[in-house]
């Protein structure tokens, strides 16, 4: 979930944008330019992948895949989800500009964070194995990007926004689910069709 | 995909060097951001709204953008005037509207849309490349830069490889619906965008790397700020900074 302009408070916009500002850092430099291409052109998968909406019941959400996005980038996550944020800041004015940063760190540290966590999996031979913590990644990276969302609004806003943190979160537990099982799907897809693009598959670190 | 819609156009505002929207862009969105009086905000719309009459934009789709982007304003209205503890002004039932909530709501609103509305103002009316390039000249690290240029250029790409594969799925009659079946078909069909992607870059990169790429992007085209440039950035830094000492 986006937060939009003229919502959050000094500090939190401030803080937010230090820790993004960190999270490029790391990203770019662990990125050179044998890997720009790549991480480029993944991020323009991940924001059309975005404008995928599924079914839930009545209604419909679309997907994040921030779980996803750290397992293939690791901390390169950062500067891909920045990228797609300030295009979509521009282009359709989702989230926007003094957002950015915390928007960004809000999705982009869950998945450096989950996608550590699953790189770890990855590789175990036992299905059951690899399928629990697939879906741990993405449903975690999901409940992290919540969490950080609710935290952002209540610091800004003060205790009135209680009830609104809570319903933000409990809002994410069906994407949540979704997020998780879909996850499970396309890495067991990738593990299948193409290994070598996920890390620790192939030697090759990332 | 129709993006980048309000870029085609002609008018000054079209014209104006990037460079120079946006640093007026992010200034006013920091102030009008941090300001915390409403007469304030309000006034600060002016400045979006004389650049989108001069920039001749389509009113009708900029309202339309406006409500769509509103969503999470929407959002904070259902919250804000009622759990705000403050002075009581309206009671109905167990539901009571505080001053300071719907005062906090109303500023919110205003922030946001004033700075929404200058982003339609002057990133909208530039074409993405143009920003990008005007990134590289103000201290944007050249990876970064070389990050966006490729990722937009690429969004066209896998839009179209994208559907592609929605149109493979329809024609053996896939139809969303809330089963596994469903949620299987799409993540496979993330996976294999995925993986053309993927593959895609390889390709890039192996064709870059054939034309000699020496990590450099060789600019042609450069900018030169004229009179009405200066001119123009100087007035809406000026009005920022009065709205940043207006109390």
């Amino acid at each position: 979930m986006h937060i939009s302009e003229g919502v959050l408070s000094a500090p939190v916009l401030g803080g937010g944008a230090a820790l993004t500002f960190a999270g490029l850092a790391i990203g770019l430099r662990k990125m050179d330019y044998e890997k720009l291409p790549e991480v480029a052109v993944l991020s323009s998968a991940f924001f059309i992948a975005s404008l995928i909406h599924v079914p839930i019941g009545p209604s419909a959400a679309h997907l994040i895949l921030n779980g996803i996005c750290g397992a293939l980038l690791g901390w390169m996550a950062f500067p891909a989800i920045f990228v797609g944020l300030t295009l979509q800041a521009v282009l359709f004015e989702f989230g926007g500009l003094t957002s950015l940063g915390v928007n960004t760190f809000n999705m982009a540290f869950p998945a450096v964070a989950m996608g550590y966590f699953c790189r770890y999996f990855i590789r175990s031979p036992s299905l059951p194995v690899r399928v629990v913590s697939e879906f741990i990644t993405g449903a975690g990276a999901i409940l992290l990007s919540g969490l950080l969302v609710a935290a952002c609004l209540v610091l800004a806003l003060g205790e009135s926004m209680d009830s609104a943190a809570k319903l933000v979160i409990l809002a994410h537990i069906p994407i949540m689910i979704i997020e998780g099982l879909i996850t499970v799907f396309v890495i067991e897809f990738i593990l299948k069709v193409q290994p070598e693009m996920l890390p620790g598959t192939s030697g090759v670190s990332r | 995909m129709q993006i980048e819609e309000f870029s085609s156009g002609d008018s000054w505002v079209h014209k104006l060097d990037p460079r120079v929207k946006i640093v007026v862009t992010l200034v006013f969105s920091v102030v009008v951001a941090l300001n915390s009086h409403l007469e304030v905000v309000a006034i600060s719309l002016i400045l979006p709204f004389v650049l989108i009459i001069c920039a001749r934009l389509n009113f009708g789709k900029v309202m339309l953008r406006l409500a769509i982007v509103n969503g999470f304003i929407l959002f904070l209205w259902l919250f804000l005037p009622f759990t705000t503890p403050g002075e009581t002004i309206y009671s109905m039932g167990p539901l009571t509207i505080q001053r300071e909530g719907l005062y906090q709501a109303l500023l919110i609103t205003l922030k946001s849309n004033s700075i929404i509305l200058m982003v339609i103002a002057l990133l909208s009316t530039s074409r993405i490349f143009t920003l990008v390039h005007a990134m590289s000249h103000l201290w944007v690290p050249d990876k970064l830069v070389h990050l966006f240029f490729f990722c937009f250029r690429y969004i066209h790409v896998i839009h179209e490889e994208y559907h592609r594969l929605v149109n493979a799925m329809k024609m053996r009659g896939f139809k969303p619906r809330t089963n596994m079946h469903t949620y299987r078909a799409y993540s496979y069909l993330v996976g294999m965008l995925l993986i053309r992607s993927f593959n895609r870059s390889k390709r890039v990169l192996h064709a870059m790397k054939c034309r000699g790429f020496k990590r450099k992007f060789y600019i042609l085209h450069h900018y030169e700020m004229k009179r009405f440039d200066y001119a123009l950035a100087g007035s809406s830094l000026a009005f920022s900074i009065l709205l940043m000492v207006a109390r």
